[in-house]
C-alpha cells in the first residue's frame, strides 16, 4: 500500500520534471503512473484469498483486514504510519484510481500551460485521496486531508477559469477552516485518550473504543461531523462547491465531485459514526434533516441555473444529500445505499462534467441559453449526455437508482417522514436534470455550427462509466458483497 | 567604595529624566533629526541606568550592558543617518510627517 | 418454455442495444428488420409460452438484484395468466404497431433511434408484466417512463415537443415517487418485496381495512394513478401526443398507460385488504372517465380525442377494478389495446396521407378516399362505443353490469358509467362523421402502402372478434359474484350507445340539429372552451405548482445561504478597514501610541502584581 502512494507521488515529480524533457511527455508519464497503480492494486487484490473477503474488517484483529501496514512514524505521540485496506477502503480506492485515469482523459487536450506541474498535481491530489481512503491513524489521516487539498487548490487556482481567484480562495478556506476543527478534535480525542489509558495514541483501532464524557463527546463529534459535512458537501456548507466546480478545469471538476467529496462521506462513515456512537445517535435528527434539505434545496437551485456546469454542481449538493441521510439512518441497507451512491454519483456526475467541458472547450461557454440543440451537431456527445442525465435523475438499471432506493429502502424504516421528504427529491431530480438536457443538447438548433463530435479517446472513456453504471445498476451485488463486511462490522461496532 | 558618592536615586532619576525627554522630543519634534537625537538621549538614559545598577551592586554586569547599547546605539545612528538622507532624498524635506506612504 | 422466459424480455433488449451502438451504420432496411424482427421474435416466444402453458404460474430466476439485510430482491419473472394477457397485447399490438412504423416512419432521420427507443421501451413493459417483485415492477414502471419521455420528445428539435416529454415524465414522476414510498411501506410491513409472498402475508397479518394497508394502497393507487393518466394526474397524456403516431398508439394507449391497471390487479390481494382505497379507485375511475370524455367532445386534434378517449377508457378499468370486477377490467385493457390501437394507426394513416394534418375541421369527405382507413376507423369507433357484438362490448358492459352490483353506492356509479358510456358514442360518431363525411377539405395525396394496410386488416379483425377471446385469469383473481342485473339495466346499458350514434348523427350531419349553433350559443361557447382546454386543470396546475416552484427557484437563485458566509467575509472587511484606519503612517503617532500602550501594560501588571 506504501508502494502505491509512492507511485502516485513519484509519478507526480517525474511528470513535473518531464516536462523540460518533451511538452507531452508530462501527461504520458502520468497516465503511466496511474496505470501502473492500478494495475499494481488489481494484482495484489487478485493475490488475496477469496474467503479473506468475506471476513468481518475487525478493529480489534488487523489481520481480518485485506491489508495491513504499521510504521512508527512520531513514537513520542503514539503517531504512527498505519494503513489498512477493507473492502470499503478498496472500493473507493479503486473508484479513485479511475477517475483519475477518467481525469487524465478528459484534460488530454485542455491544458497547454504548465502542463508538468498540472499532472503533477492531479497526482498528488490522487495521491492525497488514496491516502485518506487507507489512513488508519488519525494524526496521518489528518495529514493526507490537507495534502489534497493543496494540489486541488492549486488546480483551480492556476488552471481555473475567469473567476478562479474567488473560487480557490473559497474551496480553501472553507475546506482549511473546517479541517482546523477536525485537528482540534483529533487532538482532544488523543489526549482523552492518554487521559485515561497513559499513553497517547492516534491509531483508529485505539481510540474507537475509547470511553469520552459525553457532553465534551459531543462537541467534538461536532468537530469531525462539520470537517466531513464541509466537504461532502451537506446543506448549509456547500456553498463553495459551486464556485469551485464552476471554474475547476475540466480535470479538477471530476476529480473534485468524483473523488474529493467522496472523502467526506467515507469520513463520516468511518470516523464519525462508529468514534462517537451515542453523539451520532443524537445528533442523527440533524444531520437528516440536513441531508433532506440538501436534497430539495440543491435541485431547486440546479433548476435555477442557467451555467452548466453550476447546474451539475448543484446536483451533486442534491445528490450528496442521499449520502447524508443514509450514512445517518445507520442500518445495512441505507448505508449500502450510501456506498453506491459514492460510486454511482462519482462516475454519472464526474461523466457530466467531463460533457461540460468538452462543451466549454468546443463552444467557449458554459452558458446554457447559448446552446440548444446540440443533439444535431454532436449526437454522439448528445446521446452521452442523455445516458448520464437519466443516470443522475435515478433511472432504474443504472447505479443511481441502486443508491437512492436502498437509502430511502432504509431511511423509511428509521425515520419515515424524513423519507417522505426526501422522495420529493425524485420529481425535483427529474425537473433539472431535464430541463438542462432541453437547454443544451435538445430544441432548435443550427447545424451550421462547428461543434466537432467527440471522437475516440472521448467516446471510450464514456463508454467505460456507461458500462460501468449499467453494471452497477444490473448487478449491484457485486459491490454489496465486498463492502457488506465492513458495514457489518461498523454497525456491530457503533450499535444500531 | 571611595570617591564620588551620588545617591543612586539621583542618578536613577536623572535617567528617568533623560528618557523622559528624549520620549518627549521623539514624539513632539517633526524633523527626523531630532528625532534620531531623541532616540540617542533615551538610548543613553537606558545605559546610564545599567552603568549605575552595576555600580551600585559592584557587578561588571552593567558597564557590559553599557558597552552593548553602545554599539547598538552606533549601528543604529547610522542605519538611521542613512536613512534621514534617503528621506531627504526623496521627499525634499526631513519632516517625518511627510513620510505617511505606509498608510493603510 | 420457463427457461425461455428470459428471452421474451431479452429479445427487444439485444436489437435495441445494437441499434444504440451501430444503427448510423445501418441502412433502414436492416434497421426495420432488427426493431420488427426482435419484436415479432419475442411475440413467438410469447405465442409459444401460451400454447405449452398448464395453468400453473411459471417461475423463473435469472440473478439476484440487491441483497442487503433484510432485502431481497431477484431479476426473476413471475408468469400466470394475467401477466400471459398483457405479454400477448404487448409482444402482438407491440409488434404490429412496429411492422406500421416501419412505413410510417420511413425516411425519418432518426429511424435507427426511433426503434432503439421503441425496442426499449417493449423490453422495459415486459420486464414490467413479468416481475415477480415489486422492485423489478418498478424497474420496468421508471424504464416505460423514461422511454415515453424519449418518444414525445422524439421530434425535440421543436421545443414543444420537449415540453410535452418533460411534463409528461415529471408529472408521472410524481405518481412514482408515491409509489416507491408505497414500496418503503410494505417492506417495512413485511420485509419482502416479492408480490406473492407479500400477497400471502398481508391476508395474514391485516384484518380488512386495517389503516396501513389502506395508506400503503393508497400510495401505490398514486403510482397507477401517474402512469394511467386518471385524476388528478391525468394532464401530461393529451399533450403526449406530440409524438410519433405510432408511439402514441403503443405507449400511450395500448401499453404503458394501462400499467397502473396492471398494478391493482397485480396486487389485488393488498387492495382487497382496503375497501376504503378500492371505493377511491371505483370514484377516481368514474370522475375520469366522465370529465376525459366531456373534455374529448370538445378537441380538433384528430389524436387529442383519441388521448382523452383514452383517458377516460382507463376509467372505466379503474372502475371495474374499483367494483372488484378485475377479470373484466383485464378483459377491457385487452379488447382497448386493441381498438384503440386501431384507431391510433388509422389517425397515423389519415395523417401521414394529408399531410400531417391534425385538425378534424380540416378534414371531410375522406370515406370515399381512403376506403381502407374508413373501414378500420369505423370499426375502431363502433368498438370504443361498444355498440353491440364488437369487441368493446362485451368487456365494457361487464365492467358497466359490475358497477351496478357495487356493495357502494352501486346504481350511482353505474349511472355515471352509462353517461360515460353515451359520450363515448357521441364524440367517437363525432370524428367519424366528420373526418369521413360531409364536404372534402384536404385531399389526400397517397394510400397506406402494405406495412402500413396490414396492421390496421388484423387489428380490425381483432377489434371486432376480440371480445370473443377470453382471459385465463379465473385463477389469479376471486370469483367474482355472477348476479343476474335486472332486464331494464341491462337494456339500457346496451341501448344508450346508440342513443349517442344517433345523436351524434343528428348532430354532425346536419340531420335536424346543427353543432355548430349549439356551439355558437354563449353558454355553448364558454362550456365548449372550458372543455376544449380539459377543464382547465393544466391552468390550475400552472398556478399551484409550477409557478410557486419558478417562484420558489427565483427566490432562491442569488443563493441566500451564501449571504450568510457573505456576511461573515463582510465583518471581516468592516473591522479590517477600522484598524487600517488607524495605520496613519505617522511615524510620531506610532510612537506617542507605543508610549501610551506600554504605559498601560504597565499599570495593568502592576495592579495584577500589587
Amino acid at each position: 500500500m506504501v508502494y502505491l502512494l509512492l507511485i502516485l507521488f513519484l509519478g507526480g515529480g517525474l511528470a513535473w520534471l518531464s516536462e523540460r524533457w518533451h511538452p507531452q511527455a508530462p501527461r504520458w508519464v502520468a497516465l503511466g503512473a496511474v496505470s501502473f497503480a492500478l494495475l499494481y492494486l488489481a494484482v495484489a487484490v487478485m493475490r488475496l484469498p477469496a474467503e479473506h473477503f468475506s471476513l468481518l474488517p475487525a478493529a480489534t484483529q488487523p489481520d481480518t483486514w485485506l491489508a495491513h501496514t504499521r510504521l512508527e512514524w512520531i513514537p513520542r505521540f503514539g503517531i504512527r504510519f498505519e494503513l489498512a485496506l477493507d473492502g470499503l477502503s478498496l472500493t473507493l480506492v479503486a473508484l479513485t484510481l479511475l477517475l483519475g485515469l477518467i481525469a487524465l482523459s478528459s484534460s488530454w487536450s485542455e491544458i497547454d500551460q504548465h502542463s508538468g506541474f498540472f499532472q503533477a498535481n492531479l497526482l498528488w491530489s490522487l495521491t492525497g485521496v488514496v491516502g485518506v481512503f487507507m489512513a488508519l491513524d488519525l494524526f496521518l489521516f489528518f495529514v493526507f486531508y490537507e495534502v489534497m487539498l493543496v494540489p486541488m487548490y492549486l488546480l483551480i487556482a492556476i488552471w481555473g477559469h475567469e473567476g478562479r481567484a474567488y473560487a480557490s480562495m473559497k474551496f480553501f478556506i472553507f475546506t482549511q477552516a473546517s479541517g482546523l476543527l477536525m485537528l482540534v478534535s483529533i487532538v482532544v480525542l488523543a489526549y482523552q485518550h492518554a487521559q485515561v489509558s497513559g499513553s497517547y495514541s492516534f491509531s483508529y483501532f485505539d481510540l474507537l473504543g475509547s470511553p469520552l464524557d459525553s457532553s465534551l463527546g459531543f462537541w467534538v463529534m461536532l468537530g469531525f461531523f462539520l470537517a466531513f459535512t464541509v466537504k461532502l458537501p451537506g446543506f448549509p456548507f456547500h456553498t463553495w462547491l459551486p464556485d469551485a466546480h464552476t471554474q475547476a478545469p475540466t480535470a479538477g471538476s471530476v476529480l473534485l465531485a468524483g473523488i474529493l467529496l467522496k472523502t467526506g462521506a467515507y469520513g463520516l462513515l468511518r470516523f464519525t459514526i462508529p468514534l462517537f456512537p451515542e453523539a451520532s445517535l443524537e445528533f442523527a435528527p440533524i444531520a437528516m434533516a440536513l441531508g433532506a434539505a440538501g436534497i430539495i434545496y440543491g435541485a431547486v437551485l440546479a433548476f435555477a441555473q442557467s451555467d452548466f456546469k453550476r447546474l451539475v454542481a448543484y446536483s451533486s449538493v442534491s445528490h450528496m444529500g442521499f449520502v447524508l441521510l443514509g450514512l445517518y439512518a445507520w442500518n445495512s441497507i441505507a448505508v449500502q445505499g450510501a456506498i453506491v451512491q459514492m460510486v454511482a454519483h462519482g462516475l454519472s456526475t464526474a461523466a457530466l462534467f467531463m460533457v461540460a467541458g468538452s462543451l466549454q472547450q468546443r463552444m467557449h461557454t458554459r452558458d446554457m441559453s447559448r446552446m440548444g440543440g446540440l443533439w444535431l451537431n454532436a449526437p454522439r456527445m448528445g446521446a452521452c449526455a442523455l445516458f448520464f442525465t437519466m443516470a443522475s435523475l435515478g433511472l432504474p438499471g443504472l447505479g443511481n437508482f441502486v443508491a437512492e432506493f436502498l437509502v430511502l429502502l432504509g431511511l423509511f424504516q428509521v425515520a419515515p417522514r424524513v423519507a417522505v421528504v426526501a422522495a420529493l427529491g425524485l420529481v425535483t431530480g427529474a425537473i433539472y436534470s431535464l430541463i438542462m438536457l432541453q437547454r443544451s443538447f435538445q430544441g432548435p438548433g443550427d447545424p451550421e455550427r462547428a461543434v466537432p463530435d467527440y471522437g475516440g479517446r472521448e467516446m471510450a472513456t464514456m463508454l467505460l462509466m456507461i458500462a460501468l453504471l449499467i453494471w452497477l445498476g444490473v448487478y449491484p451485488q457485486a459491490l454489496l458483497d465486498l463492502t457488506q463486511p465492513t458495514v457489518d462490522s461498523l454497525l456491530s461496532e457503533a450499535g444500531s | 567604595m571611595d570617591g564620588l558618592q551620588v545617591p543612586m536615586e539621583h542618578v536613577l532619576g536623572l535617567a528617568s529624566l533623560l528618557f523622559a525627554m528624549g520620549l518627549t522630543g521623539l514624539m513632539v519634534r517633526r524633523n527626523i533629526l531630532f528625532v534620531l537625537m531623541s532616540l540617542e538621549v533615551m538610548l543613553n538614559a537606558g545605559a546610564l541606568a545599567f552603568v549605575s545598577a552595576g555600580a551600585h551592586w559592584g557587578q561588571p554586569d552593567g558597564q557590559v550592558v553599557f558597552m552593548l547599547i553602545l554599539t547598538v546605539a552606533a549601528a543604529e545612528v547610522s542605519v538611521g543617518l542613512g536613512l534621514v538622507l534617503q528621506v531627504q532624498r526623496r521627499f525634499q524635506t526631513l519632516d517625518v510627517d511627510n513620510a505617511t506612504r505606509l498608510r493603510g | 418454455m420457463k427457461d425461455l422466459l428470459w428471452l421474451i424480455p431479452a429479445l427487444p433488449l439485444a436489437s435495441a442495444t445494437l441499434l444504440i451502438l451501430g444503427g448510423r451504420l445501418m441502412s433502414p432496411r436492416i434497421v426495420a428488420a432488427l426493431g420488427v424482427g426482435s419484436v415479432g421474435a419475442a411475440a413467438i416466444c410469447v405465442l409459444l409460452t401460451v400454447l405449452q402453458w398448464q395453468g400453473a404460474p411459471l417461475e423463473s430466476q435469472l440473478w439476484t438484484w440487491m441483497q442487503v439485510g433484510e432485502l431481497s430482491a431477484g431479476v426473476s419473472f413471475y408468469v400466470d395468466g394475467l401477466t400471459l394477457v398483457m405479454l400477448s397485447v404487448i409482444t402482438g399490438v407491440g409488434f404490429l404497431i412496429h411492422l406500421y412504423s416501419a412505413e410510417f416512419m420511413a425516411g425519418d432521420e432518426s429511424y435507427a433511434r426511433y426503434f432503439a427507443y421503441l425496442n426499449l421501451f417493449v423490453t422495459a413493459m415486459l420486464t414490467l408484466v413479468m416481475a415477480d417483485n415489486l422492485l423489478l415492477l418498478f424497474f420496468g414502471w421508471e424504464g416505460v417512463g423514461a422511454c415515453s419521455y424519449l418518444l414525445i420528445g422524439f421530434w425535440h428539435f421543436d421545443a414543444a415537443n420537449g415540453a410535452a416529454a418533460r411534463k409528461a415524465f415529471i408529472v408521472t414522476r410524481a405518481g412514482d415517487a408515491a409509489m416507491a414510498l408505497g414500496l418503503f411501506l410494505l417492506f417495512a410491513e413485511f420485509g419482502t418485496l416479492d408480490i406473492q409472498a407479500m400477497s400471502a402475508a398481508a391476508g395474514e397479518r391485516w384484518e380488512v381495512g386495517n389503516p396501513t394497508a389502506v395508506l400503503a394502497t393508497a400510495l401505490l393507487l398514486g403510482g397507477a394513478v401517474g402512469k394511467s393518466a386518471q385524476l388528478p394526474l391525468h394532464t401530461w397524456l393529451p399533450d403526449a401526443m406530440a409524438g410519433p403516431t405510432p408511439v402514441s398508439a403503443l405507449i400511450h394507449a395500448a401499453t404503458m398507460v394501462t400499467a397502473g391497471v396492471y398494478l391493482v390487479a397485480r396486487t389485488h390481494e393488498l387492495f382487497l385488504l382496503a375497501p376504503p382505497t378500492l371505493l377511491a379507485v371505483a370514484i377516481i375511475g368514474l370522475l375520469t372517465l366522465l370529465l376525459a370524455a366531456f373534455a374529448a367532445l370538445c378537441q380538433h386534434d384528430i389524436k387529442r380525442i383519441l388521448a382523452w378517449s383514452t383517458i377516460s377508457q382507463i376509467g372505466y378499468m379503474f372502475l371495474g377494478l374499483g367494483v372488484g370486477a378485475w377479470g373484466a377490467s383485464v378483459f377491457h385493457l385487452m379488447t382497448h389495446a386493441f381498438f384503440k390501437a386501431l384507431l391510433f394507426l388509422a389517425a397515423g394513416a389519415i395523417i401521414h396521407c394529408l399531410h400531417h394534418e391534425h385538425d378534424i375541421r380540416n378534414m371531410g369527405g375522406l370515406r370515399t378516399r381512403l376506403p381502407l382507413v374508413f373501414i378500420s376507423f369505423l370499426i375502431g369507433a363502433a368498438a370504443l362505443s361498444a355498440l353491440p357484438l364488437t369487441s368493446g362490448f362485451y368487456s365494457k358492459d361487464l365492467i358497466v353490469l359490475a358497477a351496478f352490483e357495487a356493495p357502494v353506492a352501486g346504481p350511482w356509479l353505474w349511472a355515471g358509467a352509462v353517461l360515460g358510456a353515451f359520450l363515448t358514442a357521441l364524440y367517437s360518431f363525432r370524428l367519424v362523421f366528420v373526418v369521413f363525411f360531409g364536404r372534402t377539405n384536404t385531399l389526400p395525396d397517397r394510400q397506406p402502402g402494405p406495412g402500413m394496410a396490414t396492421p390496421l386488416a388484423v387489428l380490425c379483425a381483432f377489434a371486432l372478434v376480440g371480445g370473443w377471446l377470453g382471459v385465463p385469469v379465473s385463477n389469479v383473481f376471486p370469483e367474482a359474484e355472477t348476479g343476474h342485473a335486472a332486464l331494464w339495466v341491462e337494456v339500457i346499458s346496451i341501448g344508450v350507445p346508440l342513443l349517442g350514434l344517433g345523436l351524434a348523427w343528428l348532430l354532425f350531419l346536419g340531420r335536424g340539429l346543427d353543432a355548430g349553433d349549439l356551439v355558437a350559443s354563449p353558454p355553448g361557447q364558454a362550456l365548449y372552451g372550458f372543455w376544449h382546454a380539459g377543464w382547465r386543470v393544466d391552468g390550475l396546475y400552472d398556478w399551484l405548482w409550477v409557478k410557486p416552484y419558478m417562484g420558489l427557484a427565483a427566490l432562491l437563485r442569488s443563493e441566500p445561504v451564501d449571504r450568510l458566509y457573505g456576511a461573515v467575509v463582510g465583518l471581516c472587511r468592516l473591522l479590517h478597514r477600522a484598524l487600517s484606519n488607524s495605520q496613519t503612517g505617522r511615524l510620531r503617532q506610532y510612537g506617542t501610541v507605543m508610549v501610551v500602550g506600554v504605559i498601560v501594560l504597565l499599570n495593568i501588571v502592576w495592579r495584577a502584581a500589587g
